[in-house]
C-alpha cells in the first residue's frame, strides 16, 4: 500500500491502535479494526471510502445520460400533456387530450397493429436466417472465413443507403421484380399494395440485422466445446439432430438476447427505412409507430402529438421487454 | 471535488462556445437552406457573389439537406439560444413563423437598416403568398415556381397536334389518342405527400376553387378545409378513371422512375411538374426530343385564375446584433437585384419574383432562345388576372400533416379501398382535425 493511494482514498488508511475511522463503517460494521484490515488485504481488493470520489468516476457517464436520456425524455412527458409551440413561446396545458384523440383514433391502432406485424415478421426472418447462416458457417464449410467477414458488413450501411437499394431492387417496373412482374403482371406493386409494401420493409429491415444476429450466433456457437458435438457425432447423432437437440439449445441465452434487441430495434429503429422505401404508405399500410412519430414532430411540427406517441411506443417497449425477461427467461439456463 | 467538477464542466461549456467563429473584421452571419443537390451548389454561388462583391460582409451559407431540416435544425437553434441570422422557410411553412415571436419583419429590417424595398414590384401572386394580412411582407421571397404542364412535341405530332391541351377534356382525349398511337404511358403522375402539391393545391389555383373556408385560412385560424365539395372531387374521379384506362401512370420512386425522369426519358408523354425542373429536365432529356411547357389545363367553360407560388422565402431571426443585421439586410438587397435575378433563373428554373427582373431578363432576350425559352409561361401562368381574385395561396398551420392525409386518402382511391367521395371525406375530416389541433396549439395568437 503507498501513500498516494490512500490520499486518494483508494484504499483505507493504515489504522492505529485498532481504531476505526467512522467512515469505514458499513461492510465492516461490526468487526474489530485490525481484522477488517485484515480481511480487506487478504481479500486483494481496492474499495472505495470516499463517496465523491465514486460519484466523480461516474459523474460523466450519468451527465451524458441525463442530457441524452432523461433530460429530453423529461421535455418529452411535459409536452405529451401540453400542446407545444414549435418556436417555444408558449404551451397550453391539455392534460391526457393528447392521449385520448390518439387512443381513440382508430388510424393510430392501426399503426401500433403494423408495428407488431413489422416487428414479429422482421424479428422472424432476421433470426431464422442469421441461425441457418450461422450454423453453416460454424461447421467450417468451405470458405467460410470469408463469409465471417462478409456477412458482418451489412449492419454497418446506413438504413437510407440500404433503404435506396432496397427500394430499386424491389420496384415492381424496374429491377429484378420487373422481371416477375412481366411474367405474372400486377402481381407486385409495393406503391399501392399494401401487403407488398410491408414485404419491402421487412426485408430490408431484416437484411440489415441477420449481420448483426448472425456475428452473435456465430459467437455462441463457437463457444459449444467441440467435444460435445463430436461426442454425439460418434454416437451416431446427425447433422440436424445435433442442431436440434445440442446446438438450438445451447443457444438459447443468445437466442433469447437477441430477440429482446430485434424486437426493441423493430419498434424505434425503423423509420429510416420506411421514409426512404414507403413513407408509411400506400394508404398507411407501413405506417409504424415509429415513422409516424418522425412525421408528426419533424415534417408536421406537431411536437406534443409526437411526444405523446414516443410516451406510447416507450412504455410499449418497457412493457414487452418486461415480459419477455418475466416469461421467457424463465425457461433459459444461462449454464 | 464537486467545484472542480463544475469548473471542468464550465470550461467545457466555454470551450464549445468560443470554437463558434468569433466576430471578425468582416461581420459574418450565418444562412441556412433547405436546397440540396445542384440547386444548393447554386446557392452557395450566390453567396459567393455577394461576399466577392463587397468587403463588409461575409455570408456563410450552409445546407441543411431539405426544406423541413432547414427548418427543423433552426428551430432547434432558435430554441437553444444560436439562430442562424437568415433561414430559408418553404412556402407552406410561412405561417408557423408568422405566428412565432422569432423573426424580424423583412420590410422593417430594410428600413431599419436604410434600404428602401419597392414591394410592390414582387409579382402579385408571390407577394399575396408571403404577405400579411395588412399586405405587409415579414419575409423576402427567394427560389419561386409554379406547376406547368409539360408535353412531348413528337408524341403530340404523332396523332396531328401542335399544341398542347388547354382542358382537361381535351387532355383526355389527346391521353387517348396517344395511347391509341401505341404510348404506353400517356401521362405521369404521383401521389406521394410531397407530390401532390400539383394535383390538389394547383388544380384548385387555377381552377379559382378554395382548398379551404376563410380566403384558404387567410382570415383566420379557425378555417375548414373544403376540397371534397369543389371540381377537385371530379379531377380526382377523372385520374382515377384515367389510370383504369392505362392513360395515365403512377410514376414514382416506388415504382423504379419518378415522374419527371418518366418525362424526360420519353417514356411518359405528358407530366405536371415545377418551372423548377425545366432545367433539368432540360439537361437529362435526349437532346433530339422535343419537349415544351404549357399552361396547366382547366376543366371546359372554366375561367382561368392565377396559379399559387411555390417555392421559399427567406426569413430574418431575431438574436442578433444590429451589425449582424446590417449584413443580412444587405444581403437581401443584393439577392433582389435583377443581374442575381438573371443569374439564379439561369442556373435554377425559379422564376424572377419581381417585374423588374423579369423586364431585366426579357431585354437580355434571355426567354427568346432554348433551352429557357417556355419558362415565361410561368410568369403568364401567376399572373393570368392582374389582380388575384382568389386567396393568393394557403395559409394553413400543419400543411404538411394535410398533405400526408390527402396522399393517404388518394393511395385509398388509387387501390380501390376507397371510392372517391368517401377517401376525400374522411381525409377532410382528418385535415380538420389537425387544423383544429394547430389552432388550440397558438389558442390566443391572430394572424397577422
Amino acid at each position: 500500500m503507498t501513500t498516494s493511494d490512500s490520499e486518494l482514498g483508494l484504499v483505507p488508511r493504515p489504522l492505529v491502535g485498532g481504531e476505526a475511522p467512522e467512515r469505514s463503517a458499513g461492510r465492516f460494521a461490526g468487526v474489530p479494526a485490525s481484522r477488517k484490515r485484515e480481511r480487506a488485504q487478504m481479500e486483494g481488493r481496492a474499495f472505495f471510502t470516499s463517496h465523491w470520489l465514486g460519484i466523480a468516476l461516474i459523474a460523466p457517464q450519468i451527465l451524458l445520460i441525463f442530457t441524452f436520456f432523461y433530460w429530453p425524455a423529461g421535455v418529452a412527458l411535459f409536452w405529451a400533456f401540453t400542446l407545444e409551440r414549435p418556436w417555444g413561446g408558449g404551451n397550453e396545458w391539455v392534460g391526457l387530450a393528447n392521449f385520448t384523440a390518439m387512443l381513440s383514433d382508430p388510424v393510430y391502432w392501426n399503426s401500433i397493429v403494423s408495428s407488431a406485424i413489422f416487428a414479429a415478421a422482421s424479428t422472424g426472418l432476421a433470426m431464422s436466417t442469421a441461425l441457418v447462416l450461422a450454423l453453416l458457417t460454424d461447421r467450417e464449410l468451405r470458405g467460410s472465413r470469408i463469409y465471417r467477414s462478409v456477412l458482418v458488413w451489412p449492419f454497418a450501411i446506413a438504413a437510407p443507403a440500404l433503404g435506396m437499394a432496397f427500394r430499386f431492387i424491389l420496384a415492381p417496373e424496374a429491377g429484378f421484380m420487373a422481371f416477375v412482374n412481366k411474367i405474372w403482371p400486377g402481381l407486385w406493386n409495393p406503391a399501392l399494395h399494401g401487403a407488398d409494401a410491408m414485404i419491402c420493409i421487412v426485408i430490408a429491415f431484416s437484411w440489415k440485422y441477420i449481420s448483426y444476429d448472425f456475428i452473435f450466433f456465430l459467437a455462441a456457437l463457437q463457444a459449444i466445446p467441440k467435444s460435445l458435438i463430436e461426442a454425439a457425432a460418434m454416437d451416431g447423432a446427425g447433422l440436424l439432430r445435433r442442431m436440434r437437440d445440442m446446438q438450438i439449445p445451447l443457444l438459447a441465452p443468445t437466442l433469447f438476447f437477441l430477440i429482446v434487441i430485434n424486437l426493441t430495434d423493430s419498434f424505434t429503429d425503423s423509420f429510416g427505412i420506411v421514409d426512404i422505401m414507403t413513407q408509411g404508405g400506400p394508404a398507411r399500410a407501413t405506417e409504424l409507430m415509429v415513422y409516424k412519430i418522425y412525421f408528426d414532430g419533424f415534417k408536421g411540427l406537431d411536437y406534443s402529438g409526437a411526444a405523446a406517441q414516443s410516451i406510447i411506443l416507450m412504455l410499449l417497449v418497457i412493457v414487452l421487454t418486461i415480459a419477455q425477461f418475466r416469461f421467457v427467461e424463465r425457461r433459459i439456463h444461462y449454464k | 471535488m464537486r467545484t472542480t467538477l463544475f469548473s471542468a464542466i464550465s470550461t467545457l461549456a466555454f470551450a464549445c462556445l468560443l470554437a463558434t467563429p468569433a466576430t471578425a473584421d468582416p461581420v459574418k452571419i450565418d444562412f441556412w437552406y433547405g436546397n440540396s443537390g445542384d440547386i444548393s451548389k447554386r446557392v452557395q454561388e450566390v453567396c459567393q457573389h455577394f461576399n466577392d462583391s463587397q468587403k463588409d460582409y461575409q455570408v456563410v451559407c450552409t445546407s441543411q439537406g431539405s426544406y423541413y431540416a432547414a427548418v427543423q435544425n433552426t428551430i432547434a437553434a432558435f430554441r437553444g439560444g444560436k439562430p442562424p441570422t437568415i433561414v430559408q422557410v418553404f412556402d407552406v411553412g410561412t405561417l408557423d413563423l408568422m405566428l412565432s415571436d422569432a423573426y424580424y419583419p423583412a420590410n422593417k429590417l430594410m428600413a431599419d437598416n436604410g434600404y428602401k424595398v419597392d414591394w410592390n414590384n414582387y409579382f402579385p401572386g408571390i407577394r399575396a403568398y408571403y404577405a400579411s394580412s395588412k399586405g405587409d411582407m415579414f419575409s423576402f421571397p427567394f427560389n419561386s415556381s409554379t406547376a406547368l404542364l409539360y408535353w412531348n412535341k413528337d408524341a403530340f405530332q404523332k396523332i396531328g397536334k401542335t399544341e398542347a391541351p388547354k382542358t382537361w377534356e381535351e387532355a383526355a382525349a389527346d391521353m387517348k389518342a396517344l395511347k391509341d398511337a401505341g404510348y404506353d404511358c400517356p401521362f405521369a403522375f404521383d401521389i406521394s405527400e410531397e407530390e401532390s402539391w400539383q394535383l390538389m393545391e394547383q388544380f384548385s389555383a387555377v381552377h379559382g376553387e378554395p382548398i379551404a373556408t376563410k380566403n384558404n385560412g387567410f382570415g383566420g385560424l379557425d378555417a375548414e378545409l373544403t376540397f371534397n365539395k369543389t371540381k377537385f372531387v371530379k379531377f380526382a374521379t377523372d385520374l382515377k378513371n384515367w389510370y383504369d384506362q392505362g392513360l395515365a401512370k403512377i410514376k414514382s420512386p416506388k415504382t423504379g422512375e419518378d415522374y419527371v425522369a418518366a418525362f424526360a426519358s420519353g417514356h411518359c408523354q405528358m407530366t405536371l411538374t415545377s418551372v423548377g425542373d425545366h432545367g433539368n429536365i432540360g439537361r437529362t432529356a435526349d437532346p433530339n426530343m422535343h419537349w415544351d411547357v404549357a399552361m396547366l389545363p382547366v376543366y371546359e367553360g372554366t375561367k382561368r385564375h392565377n396559379s399559387f407560388v411555390g417555392g421559399a422565402s427567406l426569413w430574418v431571426l431575431k438574436g442578433h446584433s444590429p451589425q449582424e443585421y446590417k449584413a443580412a439586410a444587405a444581403f437581401l438587397n443584393f439577392i433582389s437585384q435583377p443581374e442575381q435575378a438573371l443569374f439564379w433563373s439561369t442556373v435554377t428554373g425559379y422564376i424572377p419574383v419581381t417585374k423588374t427582373g423579369f423586364e431585366y431578363m426579357k431585354s437580355h432576350g434571355f426567354y427568346d432562345k432554348p433551352p429557357y425559352k417556355g419558362r415565361e409561361t410561368a410568369i403568364a401562368e401567376l399572373n393570368v388576372e392582374p389582380v388575384g381574385s382568389g386567396p393568393g395561396g394557403i395559409r394553413l398551420g400543419n400543411f404538411l400533416q394535410i398533405r400526408g392525409e390527402l396522399s393517404n386518402g388518394l393511395q385509398e382511391i388509387f387501390a380501390n379501398k376507397k371510392d372517391v367521395q368517401q377517401a376525400l371525406d374522411e381525409t377532410v375530416q382528418r385535415g380538420n382535425a389537425i387544423l383544429r389541433r394547430f389552432e388550440a396549439t397558438y389558442k390566443g395568437k391572430q394572424l397577422p
